[in-house]
């Protein structure tokens, strides 16, 4: 008895861990992308509130907070309110099967790093990603504004496309850890990260997940020059807010699995484990800013063919490559 | 009771509830939420009862690829709420038909020798579940799979545009 409250309490301080270091780091990741891009475009990037504009996501958040918040007069109320939550809530549940360290032992206790270590991590990171879909929808939907649905209907269309990529791309990692527990993948990684034997599945999966994230140059469901701001246009405040720190959540989460699958998570030498997962997670994010800095939107034609032309067929081909090269060796 | 059943009873009314809010929702959009939920409900029902892989690919495939598509459809079409009975007289009898069907079926099993066995609690581990699969169910596996394909290329043909139009477009 004793033993299942002390295990519940370890629990409860990894979640709430997690759960801080995500939201804040969501924060200031915007902050980063704010000031890079700033570079990229040679200005200067927030530099106002505090030094180096430090104190802005903290300025942002207290402006978001105390915003009205407005629902529309036609809109379906009760998914209108839902919507954000759900985007940012999916975004913080995929970090649930994410080590992000060795096993730690407490008072003769062994502590995982990890919130949940269940045999198929991979299939639930899948599973919360395939129900984010349903904030973005919805919440066009449910404002029942044109821009809004067109938006909700791109977000959608585009979210199906690529999360087919994004499963097919990591069957070969599968196939080479003969696991989808997170924990195993990264064991299985202790000699050679995969990105040195399947560089194919690491590009595609990359590709993939900025398209999940609906990042230039994959950002159609919310193009602003078109669409006014896509699903989230009659969202105010801290819904709005929400919507904001679901992507940034969804960027990091992204990048830790990247940083799992690819790049033997949180293994490395001297420093200790979660800080080197959090140097790989930020780097796949600073890719991501620099490839927003660099390419244009693509047209809409242009992303439906490079994700059921190009991405599903390649990730076909590498998975029966992958499984010949077993076979064989 | 343990906590167990608990969770259990408290599933299956969610998953019951849910179930009778979709059909009979006259808004098709909140139809396919509350399906949605009730999706998502057996999922964790699964969970409970020592399958997670099943759990996984309910919530993949049900909740996370067909109704999307389900939703993405009534998104587009901008359907009109009907106006008609929600339960017209006429589909009662095949219902009721079906519901004596199935209550006598259940009744043969819970009067079985099954019906008093307790099972013991297992956890499926993917790979021992796709082992059993392929081994014992590989027949079924290639129909459904071939049956897959056909739709594909039913799909692709319907979808395709004819060769004139293509040709119309392009001068």
């Amino acid at each position: 008895m004793i033993d299942g409250i002390l295990g519940f309490a370890v629990l409860l301080v990894k979640i709430a861990v997690v759960l801080g270091i995500l939201l804040l780091l969501a924060a200031y990741l915007v902050w980063m992308e704010r000031k890079l891009l700033g570079r990229f475009q040679v200005r200067l990037g927030p530099n106002r509130a505090g030094i180096f504009g430090l104190l802005q996501p903290i300025a942002d958040a207290l402006k978001m907070v105390t915003k009205e918040d407005i629902v529309p007069d036609q809109a379906d109320r009760l998914l209108f309110l839902l919507a954000p939550a759900v985007v940012t809530a999916t975004a913080l549940l995929m970090f649930a099967v994410v080590p992000f360290g060795p096993d730690l032992t407490l008072m003769g206790k062994i502590v995982p790093m990890v919130v949940s270590d269940i045999n198929v991590g991979l299939l639930f990171v899948f599973a919360m990603s395939s129900l984010g879909v349903y904030g973005v929808a919805l919440g066009g939907w449910a404002s029942n504004s044109k821009y809004s649905l067109l938006g909700g209907i791109r977000g959608a269309a585009q979210m199906i496309s690529y999360e087919l990529a994004l499963g097919l791309s990591l069957v070969p990692v599968v196939m080479l850890s003969g696991s989808f527990s997170l924990v195993e993948i990264v064991r299985a990684q202790a000699r050679i990260p995969f990105v040195l034997i399947q560089p194919v599945s690491f590009i595609i999966f990359i590709i993939a997940a900025m398209a999940e994230s609906k990042r230039i140059p994959f950002d159609l469901p919310e193009a602003e020059n078109e669409l006014g701001a896509g699903y989230s246009t009659e969202y105010s405040g801290m819904r709005f807010g929400m919507f904001f720190i679901g992507e940034y959540v969804h960027i990091q989460v992204l990048g830790a699995l990247v940083a799992v699958f690819f790049l033997s998570g949180w293994r490395g030498p001297v420093l200790p484990g979660p800080v080197w997962l959090l140097i790989k997670m930020l780097a796949v994010a600073m890719v991501m800013i620099w490839i927003r800095a660099t390419l244009p939107r693509f047209r809409y034609d242009q992303l439906m063919e490079i994700g059921w032309k190009v991405l599903i067929p390649v990730s076909l081909i590498n998975i029966v490559a992958t499984g010949a090269l077993m076979m064989l060796f | 009771m343990t906590i167990y059943s608990a969770i259990f009873y408290l599933l299956a009314a969610l998953i019951i509830a849910t179930t009778a809010l979709a059909i009979t929702r006259r808004n098709l959009v909140h139809a396919v939420v509350y399906l949605v939920i009730s999706f998502f409900g057996s999922a964790l029902l699964f969970f409970l009862l020592g399958a997670p892989f099943l759990a996984a690919l309910e919530v993949i495939i049900y909740a996370g690829a067909i109704m999307v598509l389900f939703l993405f459809i009534v998104m587009m079409l901008r359907i009109e709420e009907s106006k008609r009975r929600i339960f017209p007289l006429s589909q009662w009898i095949p219902a009721a038909v079906l519901c004596v069907i199935y209550l006598g079926m259940l009744a043969v099993i819970l009067s079985g020798i099954e019906g008093d066995m307790r099972l013991e609690t297992a956890v499926a581990v993917p790979a021992a579940f796709s082992m059993w699969i392929f081994r014992h169910g590989w027949l079924a596996v290639e129909i459904a799979s071939l049956i897959l394909l056909v739709a594909l290329i039913g799909a692709l043909h319907i979808g395709r545009r004819p060769a004139a139009a293509d040709k119309k477009e392009a001068q």
